[in-house]
């Protein structure tokens, strides 16, 4: 037994996918690479092995320029049926910004996006309140937290019928929502008419999870803000308490 | 062989393009107009034969509409 579980021995290997248009794909790396006990590698898109990875990151950007809808041709890359794969044998997959979107697109999380109700690009700080921190990618925050994340997107405007919404609702598969500072979900905060000011849902399993904000660019006060690092630093401590488990 | 699709938002899922155009019309004189849908429009030519339109609703199914939030129709025409 040991106070810090990810020991330099086994380090938690972290994958980026890199599709054609990804932008954030050096966002992900650097931020998770900062992180003592994580290392990075990138994944061509065309790659289709993801052994030895314990989390894969599909990152923000324009894969394939989001020509047609945001990542409905990306869904189709030789590597998405390896992260499916990865994802059904319990592997944690993250998608941030397009990287949701691809999720989305790809039937791995529920619902789809359409453009942010006022038809621009949304670029600024929100606060998101975190609603389930139950979850391996935000247990090291607390339910109710109000943090600062960037956003950056068009399509941000997540929807889901009544009965998909009901059952995200029933399973605690809202992750986070945006909302004011004092953490009230308000028509105010919400800045693409999201749903219920859904920003970011799991799976029903609990290891696929999907964010229009970006924390990998609040990781270091330098650039802005640490609000981010509780993303990474919940996956870390998932995946070695695994590690510890078996 | 060339299909032409279409590809409406649901009936219901706000469509911001539609409204912003709905509420435009008015500043140009045209009063009235109501329920804007703006959609996509897309031809593909595809091999003469049976199995065409059986091809293209896949199609549509698998990439081109995102039955989630779209709807689709699409005719086929022979050249």
């Amino acid at each position: 037994m040991t106070d810090s579980p990810q020991t330099e021995a086994t380090p938690v290997r972290f994958g980026v996918v890199v599709f054609p248009g990804s932008n954030c794909d050096a966002d992900a790396y650097d931020a998770v690479s900062s992180f003592p006990g994580a290392e990075a590698r990138y994944l061509w898109h065309k790659d289709t092995g993801l052994d030895g990875l314990d989390c894969v990151i599909l990152p923000g950007g324009f894969s394939y320029g989001d020509y047609l809808r945001c990542g409905a041709i990306a869904r189709f890359s030789p590597i998405m049926t390896a992260v499916r794969n990865f994802a059904d044998a319990g592997g944690l997959v993250i998608g941030i910004c397009n990287g949701f979107q691809i999720l989305l697109e790809a039937g791995m999380l529920p619902g789809a996006m359409h453009q942010n109700e006022g038809l621009k690009f949304v670029c600024k700080l929100v606060n998101l309140r975190v609603e389930n921190d139950a979850t391996p990618f935000t247990s090291g925050y607390e339910a109710g937290q109000v943090i600062k994340i960037p956003i950056a997107h068009h399509e941000g405007n997540y929807f889901i019928d009544n009965v998909g919404l009901a059952e995200l609702e029933a399973n605690d598969q809202i992750v986070v929502r945006y909302c004011e500072g004092s953490g009230q979900t308000t028509a105010e905060s919400n800045p693409n008419g999201s749903l219920g000011n859904i920003a970011g849902v799991c799976n029903r399993e609990g290891n696929v999870f999907g964010l229009m904000p970006h924390p990998e660019r609040v990781c270091d006060a330098v650039i802005g803000g640490t609000d981010g690092r509780g993303v990474f630093e919940s996956i870390i401590s998932a995946i070695a308490a695994r590690a510890g488990a078996r | 062989m060339r299909a032409k699709v279409y590809i409406t938002p649901k009936a219901g899922i706000l469509d911001p393009q539609g409204l912003t155009i709905e509420r435009s019309l008015p500043a140009l004189g045209f009063e009235g107009v109501k329920n804007v849908r703006v959609g996509k429009y897309i031809e593909l030519e595809l091999p003469d034969g049976e199995g065409a339109g059986e091809a293209v609703d896949k199609m549509c199914h698998k990439l081109l509409a995102n039955p989630i939030i779209e709807d689709f129709e699409f005719e086929l025409v022979s050249e």
